[in-house]
């Protein structure tokens, strides 16, 4: 066994928390010239079906990348299975069109070894929360410096239409023909349980809302959770209308930080204490102290999760926007610096090490 | 290097001491006696002597089994010699006992004549019992056949510590010193360099520290004033090739491998790991060399653990997964992915007994065919084992060439006997070692007509395609699972594209050269040729020794490279009247020299958790001179109900 330095550790400030605090950007190099989206248009021919809600969010992050400003060879999206995941193939980056699930794993070796990187990883609904959930939450938890993009349309597109983890109780699908019994995830609940540390949520067709959001996880430096609400017409036709029809905004619970929590055409809803939680009251009925001024940045974990609770499988509410975006230490960071302090406290060459503290010479 | 090899030859030197030319001890107790330390001190004082050594520890599958059970038994065995060893050996011809469960465990495997050291306090009603004993066998005529040394270890060490001023208890448990004293003075070896080792382990607790070093001169003191050791032997030093030596157990040497090929790749080598047996160590070693260029990730399972290696892989360092033959079924997919992207991958499988859980702490080689097929589609992936716990440092720096050399997923498989077990290593020089040069494209390679670069471009030669990494600007594409179209690396479902490049990926594993095969057959006229792969290396080679010394022509070989085979295989075995085969499973390599070579290959195979035994193979040599091999080999598959509980 080796004699590991690691009484030193113990206890210390390993300099994580003022990493944390970084852009995730500081260590990826910059373009020189301008950019424009068409630069990270790749040669590939974009396959979705028509009408798909993946194109006009292609389009957004092709439109978003170039206001980053990085080299385009120091940006790398990783993706699973499913429609969403074919995502890699239409961008002029780096890409991995990886396995089911495990586009999280993959992200994160490449992270911990590659800080000049800005990784992207893509995903579904499924991809993510089904056959990939584990890799998701723990991605999570340990705050690995990536964003994760998942798309939502609560269904299974790539396999023909069978439910999915996100799809409401009842659904009927071509695997369930009586309905489905299965309990949906509240993705915002699942991921702030899960230590998330930046989460956030916009529907496909809100250019500005997504590029918004889109622009703060870039930034993140951490694991950037963004759920994109996407449309299939194919399978789930129409299964966010309650989003985006005339009384749309009655339905949408858009947060800004540091801006009271007011939705609705005229601002006639709001969010405001309730039980141990959060509730929606009418404007007219409450006192405007009363009103719940929206934190992205607090530590306090059960406010995400009160917000979170908004949101409902039927849609009544669905809270967009950026949920959350607390600092703490990076699983990478965290890896480098203690790669960093060893190197500092062990002169010890390969040879050392192979000899060992005890040896024989046989001449 | 090696003179002779004659087990029994004992000739008396002066008074009170026999000359051997090798010894097998094995001490055993239960798991929380310290065997493993005391075997371990017994080890590092052996080799610093000078002698060669091979030693297998054997520990239960529950961390702390109920005390004074045969669950509970932990033991340890080494052979030391004055020639070049290979195995552990067979039987001990000393057997440490420090309780009843320990003796029945252990005591069928010691020889008539064999030496029997029992720690007698432990022999109470109580603890006999458990061991399953109605009375104490050490009264029966059964033991009269051994040299029984009934010694009260407890209580000896007990009032030699007592200056110390440790409870009973306490000072009990420095009984382990007290055998390990026992065994240095019966073979003649200083104590200085253990009393230093137990000072420097237990220098915050002085106390403990004293009680075992007064144990330990308790223990020496003891055989050398009582009477009841007629004699004490010596083993001389072994003539072994120049260099410095060190003690080293195969996960290490691995993990060594490892961290040298960080050195002379110059790539940062990122591990990925989840906890599994027995291949742990791996990794708990490794997360002590941040300093030498490796990173360690402890996933949150066997997937994740093979998915970051890959990620890390595709940034331009080498990925590794180490794990067990569990983990490496989870593995598959993501193994399939490194198959499909042609990205470098090592995976490290310690095999153990399966299927399913198995027996997690015995040994195996049951997942080569796992190794070789084990995915789905046309998966073709290198394979190579290493031979010995010190040469999986050399099988390790191979793998990883290859995989870096070649863009391909390489899966090396030790297994548990070599993971565990240890032997001199003389310690290569690192300015010795040859470069691995992982070649990164700088530049578009294989130009299309729009002048972007091809990430599937190959080498005319060896078809080893272009590696460009992020960073690399202008060489952007985009990689993955789906069939990848010739060259460009898009998309491609032609049936064209994908018999060609299903064909070349094959291609480019088969052509990847390997060493000829090299036979060992002074006699140069034998008919039957031992073929073997991984962990038997040590018992094949001293069976082989044996049969040579009784008069039998054999011929032996060894293959490390377990795909692609080396390609004089065919011509080799063609050579042969029969072709002999052993291996701890039912007969994998078999399976594929018969399905691939015109040979008479014959198996012999074992698949008890335990590693083979040379007598063993040496019976089967003679069996196979006498013509019942075949015989044997099928009769080891119960033909009738006999064997089975019938329902
Ligand atoms: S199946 Fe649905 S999600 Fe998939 S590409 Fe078609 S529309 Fe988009």
């Amino acid at each position: 066994m080796t004699t590991v330095a690691t009484s030193g550790l113990v206890g210390t400030d390993l300099g994580l928390t003022p990493a944390a605090r970084h852009s995730a950007l500081d260590l990826v190099p910059k373009a020189e010239g301008k950019q424009t989206a068409r630069d990270f248009a790749s040669a590939e021919e974009v396959r979705w079906c028509p009408g798909c809600g993946d194109y006009v969010i292609l389009a957004t992050v092709k439109s978003m990348l170039p206001q980053l400003g990085l080299k385009r060879e120091n940006i790398v999206f990783i993706s699973g299975i499913g429609c969403s995941s074919r995502f890699p193939y239409y961008l002029e980056t780096y890409g991995v069109h990886s396995i089911h699930g495990r586009a999280p794993t993959l992200a994160t070796g490449l992270s911990v070894t590659r800080p000049d990187l800005s990784i992207w990883v893509v995903t579904g609904d499924g991809d993510a929360m089904s056959i990939g959930g584990n890799h998701l939450i723990h991605a999570l938890r340990r705050n690995v410096n990536m964003r994760v993009l998942m798309f939502n349309n609560r269904i299974y597109g790539l396999t023909k239409g069978q439910y999915s983890p996100t799809s409401e109780t009842g659904k009927v699908t071509k695997s369930t023909p009586y309905g489905s019994v299965d309990a949906p995830f509240n993705t915002m609940s699942l991921t702030v349980g899960a230590e998330a540390s930046f989460v956030a949520r916009a529907l496909d067709s809100d250019r500005a809302g997504l590029t918004e959001v889109l622009l703060a996880a870039a930034q993140h430096r951490g694991t950037a959770f963004v759920e994109i609400l996407q449309d299939c017409p194919i399978f789930n036709d129409g299964s966010f209308d309650a989003l985006r029809k005339d009384d749309a905004a009655s339905h949408l619970i858009h947060v800004r930080h540091g801006e009271p929590i007011i939705f609705g055409a005229e601002g006639e809803y709001c969010v405001v204490k309730q039980g141990f939680g959060l509730g929606v009251a009418k404007t007219v009925d409450v006192a405007p102290e009363d009103i719940v001024v929206h934190d992205a940045y607090t530590d306090d974990q059960a406010y995400a999760y009160a917000l979170s609770r908004l949101s409902e499988q039927d849609l009544t509410y669905s809270v967009t926007g950026i949920i959350r975006a607390v600092s703490r230490p990076t699983y990478d960071d965290g890896v480098r610096t203690q790669v960093e302090y060893a190197k500092s406290v062990t002169a010890q060459d390969l040879q050392e090490t192979l000899n060992g503290q005890h040896t024989w010479t046989v001449s | 290097m090696t003179q002779t090899y004659d087990p029994r030859a004992a000739e008396p030197v002066g008074s009170g001491v026999t000359r051997l030319d090798q010894v097998v001890i094995r001490i055993a107790g239960d798991s929380g006696d310290g065997m493993q330390l005391a075997g371990d001190q017994f080890t590092a004082e052996a080799a610093a002597f000078g002698n060669d050594l091979a030693t297998q520890p054997s520990f239960p599958a529950e961390i702390r089994a109920p005390q004074g059970t045969l669950h509970g038994v932990s033991s340890f065995q080494i052979q030391i010699a004055d020639f070049d060893v290979l195995t552990a050996g067979d039987r001990p011809d000393v057997l440490v006992a420090m309780n009843p469960a320990a003796l029945r465990a252990n005591v069928g495997d010691l020889p008539r004549g064999g030496i029997l050291i029992v720690n007698t306090d432990e022999f109470t009603k109580r603890n006999l019992a458990k061991a399953g004993y109605d009375h104490n066998p050490l009264e029966t005529a059964d033991f009269e056949d051994f040299q029984v040394h009934e010694i009260a270890m407890a209580t000896l060490t007990a009032g030699a510590v007592e200056s110390v001023g440790l409870g009973r208890k306490d000072a009990e448990r420095s009984k382990n010193m007290f055998a390990l004293g026992v065994l240095s003075w019966m073979y003649g070896r200083p104590l200085a360099a253990i009393e230093e080792f137990l000072e420097q382990k237990f220098a915050k607790r002085p106390q403990i520290a004293k009680a075992n070093i007064l144990a330990l001169r308790a223990g020496h003191n003891y055989g050398e004033t009582t009477e009841s050791f007629a004699t004490s032997f010596e083993v001389a030093p072994a003539a072994l090739p120049a260099g410095t030596y060190r003690q080293v157990t195969g996960n290490t040497a691995l993990s060594y491998g490892l961290l040298a090929v960080a050195q002379t790749s110059g790539m940062e080598v990122f591990l990925g790991s989840y906890p599994i047996t027995p291949a742990s160590d791996i990794l708990h070693e490794l997360s002590g060399h941040k300093h030498h260029g490796v990173v360690t990730f402890q996933a949150e399972d066997e997937i994740a653990a093979v998915g970051a290696a890959l990620g890390a892989s595709y940034g331009g360092a080498l990925g590794v997964t180490s794990t067990s033959g569990p983990g490496l079924a989870l593995k598959s997919e993501a193994i399939g992915l490194a198959v499909m992207t042609e990205l470098p991958l090592l995976v490290i499988n310690v095999q153990r007994g399966g299927p399913s859980t198995g027996l997690p702490t015995k040994t195996e080689q049951a997942d080569l065919l796992q190794a070789r097929f084990g995915r789905n589609g046309e998966s073709p992936v290198p394979v190579i084992a290493p031979q010995s716990p010190a040469d999986c440092f050399e099988a390790a720096l191979e793998a990883a060439r290859i995989a870096i050399t070649y863009r391909t997923p390489v899966i090396l498989l030790s297994d548990g006997a070599i993971a565990n077990g240890s032997e001199p290593w003389r310690i290569p020089s690192v300015a010795a070692l040859p470069p691995i040069d992982p070649d990164f494209a700088v530049a578009p390679e294989g130009e299309s007509a729009a002048g972007t670069h091809q990430p599937y471009a190959r080498d005319a030669e060896t078809l080893v395609r272009s590696w460009a990494i992020p960073g690399a600007a202008g060489l952007e594409h985009r990689i993955g699972g789906l069939e990848k179209e010739n060259g460009s690396g898009n998309i491609s479902y032609t049936p064209e594209n994908h018999e060609l490049m299903t064909r070349v990926r094959a291609a480019k594993v088969e052509g990847i050269p390997v060493p000829a095969l090299e036979v060992d057959d002074p006699s140069d006229g034998a008919e039957v040729l031992l073929l073997g792969w991984g962990s038997s290396y040590g018992p094949i080679g001293e069976a082989v020794r044996r049969a040579r010394l009784a008069g039998y022509q054999v011929a032996r070989a060894h293959l490390r490279h377990l795909n692609p085979l080396p390609s004089n295989l065919g011509e080799v075995l063609g050579r042969y009247r029969r072709v002999l085969v052993p291996e701890m499973n039912l007969g994998q390599l078999s399976l594929l020299l018969k399905a691939q070579y015109d040979a008479d290959i014959q198996p012999i195979t074992k698949v008890s958790g335990v590693a083979f035994r040379s007598d063993e193979l040496h019976e089967a040599l003679l069996a196979e001179f006498a013509g019942t091999l075949a015989a044997h080999e099928r009769e080891k598959t119960p033909a009738s109900t006999a064997a089975v509980v019938v329902r």
